[in-house]
């Protein structure tokens, strides 16, 4: 039988200069667990476990296994104390195949320092075959799917005898199914004797998977729970104060159709349609969601529509006009608010102020600029009037936009966006990285902005928010519309259009557990158009 | 709103594998572009004119053995009209096989483009030396005095494949030439022992390289500043003690001994081959070693995967417990030593002193090889050889005299440099951390 070690973590203090990530943190792995870390994004679970990887020094604090304390001064000695970690941010050298990879840091050698990768190659299918990950040892790495790049890390991790395997927000990159997956994983490896420290922010996932939580808020540990908890119940203690999940929204009541996109189609340098034939429309008062998992084509439907692509075709009419080919600035002229996927490099300008980033589309127009000079006091006037009115935690209104949090930060970028007459309101990811409480608030005045009859647009790959938000979803595969469904549509069916897979056919190929061929055959129509 | 109900799938562990998979493939294959059909027939088209239509109707003489080999073969003796017409004929095949591919979305194959290169080459000899005042040459001189020229590009080049391979950009390796050129004839010359002398050339191509490590690695200063940087330092400071120390008692400093040419009985006699692989220098006979070594060493050793790893992604090998910093100093480092090997090749082979520049920018051709040969050592050498070989070719030819103005000629190696880099092979991807330092967190 393997040896099954306990963990412990007691008064783990982490400081990054003034920051206190961690404060006095203490956690109990038993062996054989699955023990969840939950906490907001900001929280300090990711710092907690690369203290434990070795990748950070504790400030204060010690790492006790078996009772024995233990100092890691790298990743190599926490490896050797059989602690494994899954990244969020998947570890794997893209050109390497999976063996490659795999051996990296470990390598079976023969002499003078030569690879021996059939050692390797052997380990791989033994693990592969044990827990039928069906992975194979030669396939580049950049050719995998994510679903399957993350077994290669778990792989990685049992290679090296882990027998705490810590996942670091593993469900982020994957679909609901490959969720599902995962977890069956995850209670497989338990079974095989193997702890897992799985970090999440989401309560589903948690309550499903887990045998004790522990929940982390502001660098602390706030509490254990059960994963009998309601999600209620967990929410606050992760939030702090009682929170409510469901946004409470009146039905839509669309009116006429203003937003029309017509087989719109962007290539990418490469010469990839990573947009394809794209057609849709949006009424207003009406919130449609764009769901998919990143890398489907979001980003550039956004960027087409802003005018921020090349190479598109097909068309994008909003009112009757026509928004392909002209300038952005000319886009936003016609009424389009938007809200960038990443607002650290296209939301906002971190070392500007608060109140100049309030301005930043409107700062060469009255009142805020009189022929070629800017009235500093209506910007601050502004700038008082946006912050109130969305809530923006900042010490001033001169302070730099980017030592704001993220929620905050995003507030500063949706303010800006809706503090203009719009015509369209296209909101890219707009609560990621963002603070449950703020979450609420910023849903609210997406929903306020249908409600006073601007058609909506949201990008999201969380499916709960697009559950949350949409009146109608449209599901991205590949650059092209899946379908589009009516809000409501279950979690299963969504998750099956997110693997690019057509609810009607799903539907006839559901029994006798033919959607192997189904699916085979769906992905080479796609393919082939 | 749960789906704690997963769909049980008995039998078939992995059911949605096949979609994600086609797709992948999908994404990662690269649309095929006019780009190589359309260059090729360009060059096609060029060879048929020049080479074909307008080759003087007189025959060219290729030597293949020299005097000193055991065996001797006859020379070549073409028609340059006829010879020219059938290459470029030859070639326009290619090119519409290359189109006709295209048209199948299918890519031109590596051998087609290679193959191209060479007909093409042998076309335009045929033309310059058909059209030259003494239509003869020695093939077997050409491509010995090419693999000549190549040596120093040959060991820049790979002091690049090894700096770029960690991840750290090497623009220096002009100044680590230049500074092991330097070192060598100064220390052969005041030991009088040309070993002395290629070892301390290792030694200041690797101090040059450690200067480039620490600002690049510890301070974090733009990679390819403190690459000019050094590469101006060095000039500098080579320049200045030449003419302050160097000239001023040349017998004292500067008359190097040479490293004797290393003639292997039998072997180098065979023509072309010969004194190609067996009638050289020492650092003629290093530079095969290293080639092969580093080749072995990057792609079937753990050292290897290592380096390759910290510059692919540098925070995946530091997750693995590699100390990714001290991995690429010390590469650096032994890239410097490399270069510096290189350097001495001019003082102790070539000629027997330093003068100033005596590298005369090929570390700036090193790195175009570097890119053309793919980071790869073996592609390195190859592409340091077909540099080589033009920077010959314009010496020979405008000996023999030729049609062409002799300045268009001294073009020749910059022209195949420009070409070459802008990717006439295909697209080359360097390893995706080169240029980007590595901050830990």
């Amino acid at each position: 039988m393997v040896r099954v070690l306990k963990l412990e973590l007691r008064g783990i203090t982490k400081r990054f200069g003034t920051l206190l990530a961690n404060d006095h943190i203490d956690v109990v792995v038993e062996s054989g667990q699955i023990h969840c870390l939950l906490g907001e994004n900001g929280a300090g679970k990711s710092t907690l476990m690369n203290v434990l990887y070795g990748l950070y020094e504790p400030t204060e604090g010690d790492i006790l296994i078996d009772g024995k304390a233990v100092s890691f001064r790298g990743p190599g000695d926490a490896m050797a104390a059989g602690i494994g970690m899954v990244h969020q941010h998947f570890m794997l050298v893209p050109v390497f195949t999976v063996a490659e990879n795999v051996a990296l840091g470990a390598e079976p050698t023969k002499a003078a320092g030569f690879l021996n990768l059939d050692e390797t190659r052997r380990r791989i299918r033994e693990i592969s075959d044990q827990y039928g990950f069906d992975v194979d040892p030669d396939a580049m790495v950049e050719d995998l799917p994510v679903g399957v790049q993350q077994r290669v890390e778990i792989i990685k991790a049992l290679v090296r005898n882990a027998k705490v395997l810590i996942l670091d927000e593993p469900t982020a990159v994957l679909t609901p199914q490959e969720t599902d997956e995962l977890l069956d994983i995850m209670r497989q490896l338990k079974a095989g004797g193997t702890s897992i420290v799985f970090i999440s922010h989401k309560l589903r996932e948690v309550k499903e998977v887990s045998d004790t939580i522990t929940v982390i808020r502001r660098g602390k540990v706030v509490g254990s729970a059960e994963p009998t908890a309601s999600t209620t119940e967990l929410a606050s203690m992760m939030v702090g104060r009682a929170v409510s999940l469901n946004l409470d929204k009146a039905p839509a009541t669309p009116q006429e159709k203003t937003f029309e996109v017509r087989d719109l189609t962007v290539i990418a340098p490469n010469g990839q349609h990573v947009v394809d034939g794209l057609s849709f429309d949006i009424a207003r008062g009406e919130i449609l969601a764009i769901a998919g998992v990143q890398g489907n084509g979001q980003t550039e439907l956004t960027e087409a529509i802003l005018g921020l692509q090349e190479r598109v075709s097909g068309s994008v009419t909003l009112d009757g006009k026509e928004l392909l080919g002209r300038s952005v600035k000319d886009v936003l002229k016609a009424g389009v608010g938007f809200v960038p996927e990443d607002r650290k490099v296209d939301g906002l300008v971190g070392t500007f102020s608060v109140a100049e980033n309030l301005v930043l589309d409107l700062y060469d127009k009255p009142p805020y600029a009189k022929g070629i000079s800017m009235s500093p006091a209506k910007i601050l006037e502004n700038a008082k009037a946006r912050i109130d009115e969305f809530d923006v935690r900042t010490p001033s209104a001169a302070a730099a936009a980017g030592t704001l949090s993220g929620g905050n930060q995003q507030k500063v970028v949706m303010a800006r966006e809706l503090s203009r007459p719009l015509r369209l309101f296209i909101a890219s990811q707009p609560t990621r990285g963002v603070d449950v409480g703020s979450i609420e608030f910023l849903h609210r005045r997406i929903v306020a902005e249908r409600d006073q009859g601007t058609p909506v647009m949201i990008i999201s790959t969380e499916l709960d928010e697009v559950m949350e938000l949409a009146d109608r979803i449209a599901v991205l595969y590949k650059g092209k519309l899946v379908g589009i469904v009516p809000a409501g549509t279950s979690r299963d069916v969504l998750g099956l259009m997110m693997a690019g897979i057509h609810p009607d056919e799903h539907a006839h190929s559901q029994p006798a557990g033919s959607r192997p061929a189904a699916t085979s055959d769906h992905a080479e129509g796609v393919d082939h158009d | 709103m749960s789906t704690t109900v997963s769909s049980p799938r008995p039998g078939n562990p992995r059911p949605d594998n096949s979609a994600p998979d086609t797709g992948a493939a999908a994404v990662t294959a690269k649309p095929v572009t006019w780009k190589t059909p359309v260059l090729l027939a360009a060059f096609g088209l060029i060879a048929l004119v020049f080479f074909g239509l307008l080759a003087p109707n007189k025959t060219a003489s290729f030597g293949i053995s020299t005097g000193e080999d055991f065996f001797q073969l006859p020379a070549l003796d073409i028609n340059a009209f006829a010879g020219g017409t059938v290459l470029s004929v030859l070639l326009l095949g290619l090119a519409a096989y290359a189109v006709f591919l295209k048209t199948k979305d299918r890519p031109a194959p590596g051998w087609l483009t290679v193959t191209f290169i060479v007909l093409f080459v042998a076309a335009f000899l045929l033309w310059v030396v058909g059209g030259a005042r003494t239509p003869s040459i020695s093939l077997a001189g050409l491509i010995a005095g090419s693999v000549t020229l190549a040596v120093p590009l040959v060991f820049g080049s790979l002091s690049g494949v090894l700096c770029e391979r960690v991840g750290v950009v090497n623009i220096a390796i002009e100044g680590q030439l230049l500074g092991g050129a330097f070192t060598a004839a100064i220390v052969a010359t005041m030991t009088q022992n040309p070993f002395i002398g290629l070892a301390a050339a290792a030694v200041a191509g690797a101090m040059v390289s450690m200067v480039l490590a620490l600002f690049s690695i510890k301070y974090l200063v733009n990679q390819i500043i403190v690459g000019v940087v050094l590469n101006v330092l060095v000039s500098g400071v080579t320049g200045f003690l030449f003419s302050t120390v160097m000239q001023e008692d040349k017998a004292r400093f500067n008359s190097p001994p040479g490293l004797d040419i290393i003639e292997i009985p039998v072997l180098s006699d065979v023509p072309i081959i010969g004194p190609i692989l067996f009638r050289q220098s020492l650092v003629g006979y290093l530079m095969y070693i290293a080639v092969l070594v580093v080749w072995v060493g990057l792609f079937k050793t753990r050292w290897g995967l290592r380096v390759r790893a910290v510059g692919e992604h540098p925070q995946a090998a530091d997750t693995l417990g590699i100390n990714v910093n001290a991995t690429r100093f010390w590469n650096v480092t032994l890239g410097g030593a490399v270069a510096g090997i290189g350097g001495s090749f001019f003082t102790l082979v070539a000629i027997d002193s330093f003068t100033k520049e005596i590298s005369g920018g090929r570390g700036f051709i090193a790195l175009a090889a570097l890119i053309f040969g793919r980071w790869n050592p073996i592609g390195a050498f190859f592409a340091a050889l077909l540099f080589g070989f033009a920077d010959n070719l314009q010496s020979i030819v405008t000996i023999i005299g030729t049609p062409v103005p002799s300045q268009f000629m001294a073009m020749l190696p910059y022209l195949v440099t420009v070409l070459a880099v802008a990717g006439l092979v295909g697209k080359s991807r360097g390893p995706a951390a080169s240029g980007i330092p590595y901050v830990k967190g």
